[in-house]
């Protein structure tokens, strides 16, 4: 609801809120830069990009040549225009596609061999690099408030800066447990075996047009495998960093959860304020075997664009997850806040009999924030069971999307779905939209939709009010209610980070 | 303590003025009432002195103390110890009644400068109100007012008035929508209240209410002004001969 001064301010839009609104460009709590000397690859996408991203990361022949299929299909392929979501044409030659800081020329050893400004630049996002100060009780996926739980849980992490990852915590301990956990450059290099047989069997090099351009480019990312029979001793966690100014990044993700394995995963983001719009498009590829379980969540604060529409991150993500075996399970959850538009659909293939998949997101806009997102539920196998629990929060002018599709298979028989998806509008010039699509193709299968859409009204927020909350804070509290359910799926770890970040989005969204 | 004079009020939207001149002083320690028939103005009192939106003050003054109500978004009117207990106490879902009513103790002290209450601390306060306006665990668990009976919900206004100590408070036809069990239980817990610095606003249609809150004082309101103040016995004359007589004087 962001004004010049020449705009009308519409009735019932006071003045404060509209001053508010006006400052929020400065609320990004993440919008600064690492001054870094980088390498960059030059501008553009040719067969030799690829080949160059290929050498840098030192790969095998059979993955360049993998690589460059993919370029070949991608170059044949559209892009999509199916979604409730507006921008200006991206050109893809105008695009770094390869930075990485000089330092990571030659790949350092260990954490203590890392260029201290990346320690920094993580230290100051608050994801801790250095296994001591996690083991001090520094800890925490996010930022766990001091009094918070002070349990001795350890989260390990990768951290991903521009291109390249940086350093990976708790490896051995890791090792012990016979997890591996390492950037999927590395798992190229020296786990051919594993990402030979699984890169690429969820989601193919040909699946859309973004996974087919990061099947081409993509430069890092993280890869898990969770051996037969291993609950994962910790959490596991990702964290993306775009810094580089004009630089795409496309990450790829790998989880192997191998029979009776037990992982849940983190991923969190976030990016510098910029002018320009910069490209994201990542894939994740899950893959789950027979009674295995994965609990994927992210928390997505890339930044969301000026309260004008200016700038931010274009997030087109491919993520699914392949439910192999048998009685095998995955959870997605997301909280989506950033991004100037989104573009992702979490999916699960409920393949093994009796799996199961199911999918809780958060997804708010403010300003002229777009999102189109949701999630796929396709199921294959016998007495399958997903669930979908979407809430959208939209803000300001912003535009926000659930498209979801539930598909029960003529061999999916005795399946389940449950949805259940729910708007909230905050002011009267955003909007809200469900496009649920919905394939039943055999008799015994039952799928059920439930949808509602509301306002976070005037006496709701004057009663809060009345009781001494200001605008935010009552924003925040009606918000974090209305989303309750999903946030209560989250790890602890991320939970209050998430409600936090909640607050953060909204502030100034009122009127 | 509550002064108000000369206030003149309209709708923001439209043209039509609901407040016509009320003055009216609430000393600290005293309960006024205030009874009038529909449409006299009373809930409109209620809202401009507490800040809703939807209203314009086109002259005379409200204060506080020495606090310029109208000057004051809602919240800063609560800080400075206004409350008022709503007719209709509105729903949240999802938040549960604990977690608003830690926020709001906790704005409000903040707003003050004071130290946040620690969970322990708030746990340990909450537990002691609800205990005396007979409120249990399960609805503190519950969301906002989500489901709560007629009785429920005006207890949990009156928790909220026990656990944010305000200076001044105004109850908005906490009667209506009450049983007789209920209406005692509500009107122990504002009684407990009751002290020699906090004032009260007790706004009703009915004399019954002032049975178990005794006021110092009675006014009745019509066409958007006081037109008659007395003391308890007034109320009986009301509900004896209604409003009609005062009006004509009006």
């Amino acid at each position: 609801m962001a004004q010049d001064e020449h705009t009308i301010v519409k009735e019932g839009v006071e003045k404060e809120t509209v001053d508010a609104v006006k400052s929020l460009g400065d609320k990004y709590k993440y919008g600064w830069e690492t001054d870094i000397e980088m390498d960059y690859a030059p501008k553009g996408l040719t067969e030799d990009i690829v080949r160059l991203i290929s050498q840098k990361n030192e790969e095998p022949e059979w993955m360049t040549e993998w690589r460059l299929n993919a370029y070949r299909r991608w170059l044949q392929m559209e892009e999509p225009d199916w979604a409730m979501v507006d921008y200006p044409e991206i050109d893809f030659q105008d695009q770094y596609y390869y930075a990485r800081p000089k330092s990571m020329e030659t790949k350092p050893k260990s954490l203590d061999e890392v260029d201290p400004k990346l320690l920094a630049t993580y230290e100051k996002l608050g994801i801790p690099l250095k296994e001591q100060m996690i083991l001090a009780g520094v800890e925490g996926a996010g930022e766990v408030p001091a009094d918070g739980d002070n349990s001795d849980r350890k989260v390990a992490v990768d951290a991903v800066f521009d291109s390249v990852s940086v350093g990976t915590t708790f490896q051995k301990e890791l090792k012990e447990a016979g997890v591996i956990f390492c950037s999927i450059s590395e798992a190229i290099r020296e786990h051919p075996e594993l990402v030979k047989k699984y890169l690429g069997s969820v989601v193919p090099p040909t699946d859309n047009f973004y996974a087919t351009l990061n099947s081409a480019v993509f430069s890092d990312g993280s890869f898990v495998y969770i051996p037969p029979g291993v609950r994962c001793p910790m959490e596991l966690s990702t964290y993306f960093r775009i810094n580089a100014e004009n630089t795409g990044q496309f990450e790829r993700t790998l989880i192997i959860a191998d029979r009776e394995a037990y992982v849940s995963y983190l991923e969190g983001c976030t990016a510098p304020q910029r002018d320009i719009a910069q490209l994201h498009a990542a894939v994740v590829e899950i893959v789950i075997l027979d009674d295995a379980e994965v609990k994927y969540s992210t928390v997505q604060n890339w930044y969301p664009g000026d309260e004008n529409g200016k700038g931010g991150i274009y997030n087109f993500v491919t993520k699914r997850a392949d439910c192999r075996g048998d009685r095998s399970k995955v959870m997605w959850t997301q909280v989506e806040t950033g991004s100037a538009v989104t573009w992702k659909y979490p999916s699960c293939v409920l393949r093994g009999d009796e799996s199961q998949g199911e999918f809780y997101s958060i997804a708010i806009t403010n300003n002229m924030q777009q999102a189109d997102t949701g999630t796929k539920m396709t199921h294959l196998g016998k007495n399958t069971r997903s669930r979908i629990v979407s809430k959208g929060i939209s803000a300001g002018r912003s535009n926000n999307t659930y498209r979801g599709l539930v598909s029960m298979h003529p061999k999916a028989t005795n399946s389940r779905n449950y949805t259940q998806c729910d708007s909230l509008l905050i002011g009267d010039q955003c909007g809200a939209h469900t496009v649920p699509y919905i394939e039943v193709k055999n008799q015994s299968s039952r799928v059920e939709h439930e949808a509602t859409t509301s306002k976070v009204d005037d006496d709701q927020m004057f009663y809060c009010r009345q009781r001494g909350m200001d605008e935010e804070e009552a924003v925040a509290l009606i918000v974090n209610g209305f989303a309750k359910e999903v946030l209560q799926a989250l790890p602890m770890e991320f939970a209050m980070e998430a409600q936090q970040l909640v607050a953060i989005s909204l502030e100034g969204s009122v009127g | 303590m509550l002064k108000i004079d000369n206030l003149h009020v309209k709708l923001e939207e439209e043209d039509k003025q609901i407040l016509k001149g009320v003055t009216l002083e609430v000393p600290a320690g005293e309960v006024h009432a205030i009874m009038g028939p529909n449409g006299s103005g009373k809930s409109t009192l209620s809202y401009v002195l507490s800040g809703r939106d939807g209203y314009e003050v086109t002259e005379g003054s409200a204060m506080l103390g020495d606090i310029d109500l109208l000057e004051l978004e809602p919240e800063e009117r609560a800080a400075a110890g206004m409350f008022l207990a709503f007719q209709y106490p509105v729903e949240i879902p999802g938040v549960g009644n604990m977690t608003f009513l830690r926020t709001a103790v906790n704005a409000q002290r903040k707003a003050r400068g004071q130290e946040e209450m620690s969970a322990a601390d708030f746990l340990k306060f909450v537990r002691a109100k609800a205990k005396d306006l007979k409120i249990d665990a399960d609805m503190l668990k519950r969301p906002v007012n989500v489901g709560f009976s007629g009785g429920e919900k005006k207890r949990n206004e009156i928790l909220q008035m026990a656990m944010l100590e305000p200076k001044m408070c105004i109850l908005d036809e906490t009667d209506s929508g009450l049983d007789v069990d209920a209406m005692k239980l509500v009107s122990d817990g504002v009684n407990a209240l009751r002290d020699e610095n906090r004032g009260f606003l007790v706004i009703t249609h009915y004399q019954r209410l002032l049975d178990h809150i005794v006021p110092d004082v009675v006014h009745i309101m019509a066409g958007g002004r006081i037109v008659k103040s007395g003391g308890p016995e007034l109320a009986l004359e009301v509900e004896k001969n209604g409003y009609a007589d005062l009006m004509e004087t009006a």
